[in-house]
């Protein structure tokens, strides 16, 4: 992976919960662009473990003079994002990886409607940008709670086809009445709960919409659990996971070299293949076909756990 | 360094030559005594100094000729070039990335100025000197891809990538190995390689989608791949498959030494920044058997690779009907000795 050391040059908390945090190049100069959509994955060195988590980058694809992220504080999680929120401050410096897009535009798109839920918001705004730039029709739909808890609010821009959503004011997200009525061609992009996502899909579905114009990208971070045992076999390796270690991250701290560019269960890069399992997989990505979790000969590190006898890799 | 262009053709009276210098550097494509399709990837970071491998966009004492042989290739059939409309902004992104590349590896023979979206490109060994807008198709002679690929050596296949696949939806293919664009122009990865024998069935090609779809910004990649010509021709089309096909029965035992190339493809694969596509080029490299054979490790392997082909990856490669010839003419130059591993000369 191709890091680079980057300073950290404004913290601005955006809600109670959501901080927005911009890196530039210490000694200046410009980073490499990307697309709308795109995530860097961010390191972490906290007390000895490296954590490295995937941030959807919200600032101008077209401007290199930095990269801005926008974090939300999930304190039952690894820590990752704890780590952010108490740890990082103005001039501290910080390896962030090269930019990845695994939720990119369709261009051949003839509209594009952006659905967002919470903090799903973030790989819009990038993309909103690239969609005004391009000149291409569009419209968002953001989904919150309430004004004070949607961060998305200081982030997008003020236009007519970006509409927000407020449960709280009692206008829950539909949809059903989004889609109604969309032009042929349009492409749809969910991002936030899985419920929502789930939704959209369930409701293009009944509509008749192709399946190559849904979009969704689940901000999955990997999830907690009880500790568990591994052993890698090419590695000649027995390892332990702990309750907020990935199984990926304790690999790497065991100094084993894996595959990876999303850490979220969805790119398929970490895959690995599994030579025993006696015990219980608990698959949480979206990359393995469901005959592959059944049949628990394929593991994704990144997001999936074991609870169980043994667990043997090979890795 | 400073090179010198050759003056030079790729058809009618073909006095292309390569100087001692160009048969050094040669990219021979095989590493052991041996070829099977493999997915031979490695980055495409800098090698060895003097080597096709050093730069990002390699240019050579061809440069000039091939520029010229493309340009009347485009001439007589302008859908060598083609660019779904969903692929400008990829064009623009290739041209951003061969334009920076080639005024950083080669400052004395091109050189780009920004500011904010106004650049100054100057082409010397071409003379062209332009102002234009970066983003701004309308202050350019033609469409960025084609702008920029009509001064850089190879072709250029842009590919759109969306539902986990890879979209053959622009290029510039005017020196291509029997393949056609327009025929490919939409295609996916696996339409596209349909007409390859056996790699399928070995699984090679959803192994390679997978290594492309993740290739990523400031991490390419290469490998290189190759087939065999007669004559030094660039455009071996399909569709002026009436023009060179013909010429494959123009080997005698006489000629074969000076007809018959090899031909190498060093492929290369970069993740592009704002459109997030994949661009691909295929840097087409020729050598004569009878220049090729002055490097003794080279003959020697060559003839024993092309001795030991399957019959269809001949028939695929478009030879079989000269391999008796071909094999005949390298066995004068294998002593039976031993070959070092690796593909570069001794």
């Amino acid at each position: 992976m191709t890091a680079r050391q980057l300073r950290v040059a404004a913290v601005e908390p955006l809600t109670p919960l959501v901080t927005r945090f911009r890196f530039e190049c210490p000694e200046g100069g410009s980073l490499p662009l990307f697309s709308g959509g795109a995530h860097v994955v961010v390191e972490m060195p906290d007390d000895g473990v490296l954590r490295r988590n995937a941030y959807s980058l919200i600032s101008d694809p077209m401007d290199g003079s930095g990269y801005d992220i926008a974090v939300r504080r999930e304190d039952a999680g690894r820590g990752g994002s704890r780590f952010m929120h108490t740890r990082v401050a103005v001039g501290d410096l910080l390896r962030i990886g090269a930019p990845v897009n695994l939720f990119a535009l369709d261009l051949t798109a003839r509209k594009h409607v952006l659905i967002a839920g919470g903090i799903g918001i973030t790989p819009f705004v990038s993309q909103l940008k690239q969609l005004q730039r391009l000149q291409l029709p569009f419209e968002l739909h953001y989904a919150a709670r309430s004004r004070a808890e949607a961060a998305g609010l200081r982030l997008l821009p003020d236009l007519p086809q970006v509409h927000l959503h407020l449960s709280g004011e009692g206008k829950r997200i539909d949809p059903a009445v989004i889609l109604q009525g969309q032009p042929l061609g349009t492409h749809v992009y969910t991002c936030g709960p899985q419920a929502l996502i789930d939704r959209v899909a369930e409701v293009a579905a009944q509509k008749g919409w192709p399946r190559a114009a849904l979009h969704a990208e689940a901000f999955l971070a990997p999830p907690t659990g009880a500790p568990f045992t591994v052993t890698l076999a090419r590695s000649g390796l027995k390892i332990e996971v702990s309750p907020h270690q990935s199984l990926l991250e304790a690999i790497e701290a065991a100094g084993v070299d894996a595959p990876w560019l999303c850490r979220g269960g969805a790119c398929g890069q970490c895959e690995t293949e599994v030579i025993a399992c006696h015990g219980r997989i608990d698959h949480h990505d979206h990359w393995l076909s469901d005959s592959d979790h059944a049949a628990n000969t394929k593991i994704m590190p990144c997001v999936s756990r074991f609870q169980g006898a043994e667990l043997i890799l090979d890795r | 360094m400073t090179i010198q262009f050759n003056d030079e053709t790729f058809r009618d009276d073909y006095t292309f030559r390569n100087s001692a210098e160009a048969i050094r550097r040669f990219p021979f494509p095989f590493d052991r005594d041996s070829y099977m399709y493999s997915v031979n990837m490695e980055p495409h970071k800098g090698g060895r100094e003097g080597s096709p491998f050093e730069k990002r966009f390699d240019v050579d004492e061809h440069y000039v000729a091939e520029m010229r042989d493309r340009a009347i290739t485009l001439t007589e059939d302008p859908l060598r070039c083609q660019s779904l409309p969903h692929m400008e902004l990829a064009g623009w992104d290739l041209l951003d990335l061969i334009m920076q590349s080639k005024a950083e590896d080669y400052p004395d023979l091109f050189s780009l100025q920004r500011d904010g979206n106004q650049w100054h490109w100057i082409n010397r060994p071409l003379g062209i000197d332009q102002r234009f807008t970066f983003l701004d198709a309308t202050t350019l002679p033609c469409g960025p891809m084609e702008y920029i690929t009509r001064q850089a050596q190879g072709d250029f296949a842009v590919l759109d990538q969306r539902e986990g696949n890879l979209w053959m939806d622009a290029g510039m293919v005017t020196s291509q190995a029997d393949w056609s664009l327009d025929f490919d122009i939409g295609m996916n990865f696996f339409e596209w390689h349909a007409p390859v024998p056996r790699a399928a069935e070995m699984g090679v090609f959803q192994r390679a989608l997978k290594f492309l779809l993740n290739v990523q910004q400031g991490s390419p990649a290469r490998r290189l791949n190759w087939t065999m010509t007669v004559n030094p021709r660039l455009d071996t089309s399909p569709e002026n498959y009436h023009k060179w096909g013909p010429e494959k029965r123009t080997i005698t035992p006489e000629n074969v030494g000076k007809k018959q190339f090899l031909r190498v493809e060093l492929q290369t694969f970069w993740r592009l920044p704002r459109s997030n596509a994949l661009a691909f080029p295929i840097r087409c490299y020729l050598i004569s058997l009878e220049d090729l054979v002055t490097v003794p490790k080279w003959g020697r392997r060559l003839h024993r690779v092309l001795r030991d082909l399957p019959e269809d990856l001949a028939a695929y490669k478009g030879f079989a009907v000269n391999r008796p010839m071909i094999v005949d003419y390298l066995a004068r130059f294998d002593d039976g000795a031993e070959t070092s591993p690796g593909i570069f000369a001794d």
